[in-house]
């Protein structure tokens, strides 16, 4: 059982996945953020590697992921922070996943990047522009080789046996898109109990994490009452752009979603 | 007869030309791509639908567009040159030979609203003007900085009724506008088309874009046959950003080995001065947009953003169909630098009477580098006009008395 596995069948909870871009706010931070995320009691972080062009996300996370750039933040520089991350007892337990674009992976190399993500005690990938066609084709056999944990996501408008297929790909969870739009939207509660009842439905083998629009504890639990857990990115990197220092930032932003 | 070949032309099921192309999307993108590459080829074929396209491609946009033999440019390099018009087309490029063929599309799949990018204005205008023709809202997204520079444009496409979005992510050009796209058509999952202005983005884009532009090669062939009597040019010039207008002046040649490719980049200030647009010469194999391609990028993968004086050939990566065309040798890459363009359209003003557009200047620029003989055919796809360039042209005109 993997890592991000253990943590679903042991958390009593639902499961809290908190996202924020390496590098942002500053180059060194990524360490001292996972520290305070995990100390607050999150399950699972995940970590962006910022790209110049990603088209999965919204203006508050592609700003961050600009600002991480211009810090000089890389794949390389991120897997030397981490290097050293799980020898720290705080985060010696948390699941830790990295979100990316193929084309920064590819200059990386796959499977240099495969390698050194698992060695620096990644557990999984999200990469929302690699499609199963090439997953199957080429990549997946790489990734599955390190041990690594492959998330695809899903959305209200993907089809039934679309989904199953994608959660049969899928090893830690499956990500479920809350509506069809990018990061950091607004979202109608109910449309996506509907959407959730109707994931369940289908007794997926993949717990399922809900992502977009999640930004607040109402959000939060509305979502969480049909699904495993739920992803929040875009509302805590808006915290993080306010000039309050880390130390009381994060730990109050954890508690406003689970108290 | 033209043979379909399937390794240059065609890409494969899954959106491949040799190891470029595919669909690298994400899943929220999904949907909208699974139900055009589905449809796309079955509405293309449908009777009802080629009479529409050939009906409006002949009456509204003028084609077929004349092939005109350059007689003091055929003179000065010793050889024949023809120059294939697109810039007479309505709205002056090739630009509406796809946006036509897409809005057709659109209809058929029920979509009643229209999004577009564009970098010099040109794509926008020309959707723009397919949206007013068949009465649908159109939103282009344009980068900030190119709304700047390209006033002219913006006042048309407004005058035309579209909605003009600056986007003021990134570097806020063309490649952020592309972005804005595809965001608000992962936005707007059920009602609206995106009209790619390139043979670029995530299968069927390329394919789609290239089989509308391709009227360009077929009307060539018609055309070198009357004049010459013979179908082949020796030799196909065009410029390439993106690549459409080269896809479409390239497609019906490409399965005939004695053709002889020609795809003119922008150099920019210099292909290694830093501010250039050669992708072939200074891209790696990366992924922008939905496909993978050759991309201007950094070391660390992140895009780089170009120069060239042209604004429509400032975009970091090549269509996946021109990325196999280079990498398998078919075609021939060169470039040209702005400096190199201004003159060309200055001469080529001069000679014919023709101001083109500073895209297509790139490609008549390099007529001196192909040691043309007098028994060469050259075709030179004049993929625009220049009036929305005069005023750069303007900056130099006292450098080319």
């Amino acid at each position: 059982m993997s890592r991000v596995q253990s943590i679903f069948s042991t958390t009593k909870q639902p499961v809290l996945n908190i996202y924020f871009t390496a590098g942002y706010p500053t180059l060194d931070s990524t360490l001292t953020v996972m520290d305070l995320l995990a100390n607050a009691g999150v399950d699972i972080i995940e970590i962006g590697m910022p790209y110049s062009d990603p088209l999965a996300d919204g203006p508050v996370i592609q700003e961050s992921s600009s600002i991480a750039i211009a810090n000089g933040m890389t794949i390389e520089l991120l897997f030397s922070q981490l290097k050293a991350c799980r020898a720290q007892p705080s985060l010696s337990k948390i699941g830790i996943v990295l979100m990316g674009y193929m084309n920064p992976v590819l200059q990386y190399g796959f499977n240099r990047f495969c390698a050194d993500a698992a060695n620096a005690g990644v557990d999984g990938l999200i990469l929302p522009d690699l499609p199963e066609y090439e997953f199957e084709k080429e990549y997946g056999e790489i990734i599955k080789a390190y041990g690594l944990d492959f998330i695809f996501l899903v959305t209200p408008e993907t089809s039934e046996e679309r989904v199953r297929k994608l959660d049969s790909l899928s090893t830690g969870f499956l990500y479920a898109v809350s509506s069809s739009a990018t990061t950091g939207g607004e979202t109608s509660f109910n449309l996506v109990s509907n959407y959730l009842q109707k994931l369940q439905s289908y007794q997926l083998k993949n717990p399922v994490m809900v992502g977009f629009g999640i930004k607040d504890k109402a959000s939060f639990d509305a979502v969480a009452a049909n699904s495993q857990g739920a992803i929040i990115g875009s509302a805590f990197i808006k915290a993080l752009s306010n000039n309050t220092s880390l130390d009381e930032l994060v730990p109050s932003f954890v508690k406003s979603i689970r108290p | 007869m033209i043979k379909e070949a399937v390794n240059y032309q065609v890409p494969d099921l899954h959106g491949y030309y040799g190891d470029f192309g595919g669909a690298y999307i994400p899943e929220m993108l999904q949907q909208n791509v699974a139900e055009l590459k589905e449809q796309y080829l079955k509405i293309m074929a449908e009777p009802a639908f080629l009479q529409e396209f050939d009906l409006l491609l002949k009456d509204y946009v003028g084609r077929p567009t004349p092939l005109f033999k350059a007689e003091r440019l055929s003179a000065e390099f010793n050889t024949n040159i023809y120059l294939k018009r697109e810039d007479l087309c309505h709205t002056g490029a090739h630009k509406i030979n796809n946006t036509i063929g897409q809005i057709l599309l659109a209809q058929r799949l029920g979509k009643t609203r229209i999004i577009a990018e564009t970098g010099a204005g040109q794509h926008g205008v020309a959707t723009a003007t397919v949206c007013a023709l068949k009465g649908m809202e159109c939103i282009v997204y344009m980068g900030e900085k190119d709304i700047e520079r390209q006033a002219p444009n913006v006042a048309r496409m407004q005058m035309l009724g579209a909605k003009v979005v600056p986007a003021t992510s990134g570097s806020k050009t063309l490649k952020d506008a592309t972005n804005e796209a595809i965001r608000d058509w992962i936005n707007h999952p059920n009602d609206t088309h995106y009209i790619i202005g390139s043979v670029v983005g995530p299968h069927p884009y390329p394919d789609m874009v290239a089989k509308f532009q391709s009227v360009i090669s077929k009307e060539i062939r018609i055309q070198l046959k009357e004049k010459t009597n013979s179908e082949l040019p020796t030799h196909i010039i065009a410029c390439v950003g993106g690549g459409s207008n080269a896809a479409g002046a390239f497609y019906h040649f490409l399965n005939e080995p004695s053709v002889k490719i020609v795809a003119v980049e922008a150099a920019g200030m210099g292909v290694h001065s830093g501010m250039s647009a050669a992708t072939t010469q200074l891209g790696k194999q990366g992924i922008l947009h939905g496909s993978k391609s050759l991309l201007m990028q950094t070391a660390d993968g992140q895009v780089v953003e170009p120069h060239s004086i042209s604004a429509g050939l400032d975009y970091p990566g090549i269509g996946p169909m021109h990325a196999n065309l280079y990498s398998s040798g078919r075609g021939h890459f060169i470039s040209a630098t702005d400096d190199e363009a201004l003159d060309a359209a200055f001469h080529l003003s001069k000679t014919e009477g023709i101001i083109p557009a500073l895209e297509t200047a790139h490609a008549f620029a390099v007529l001196g580098k192909l040691n043309l003989t007098p028994s060469d055919t050259v075709v030179v796809c004049l993929s625009g006009r220049g009036d929305k360039d005069l005023a750069t042209y303007m900056k130099s005109i006292q450098t080319h008395p």
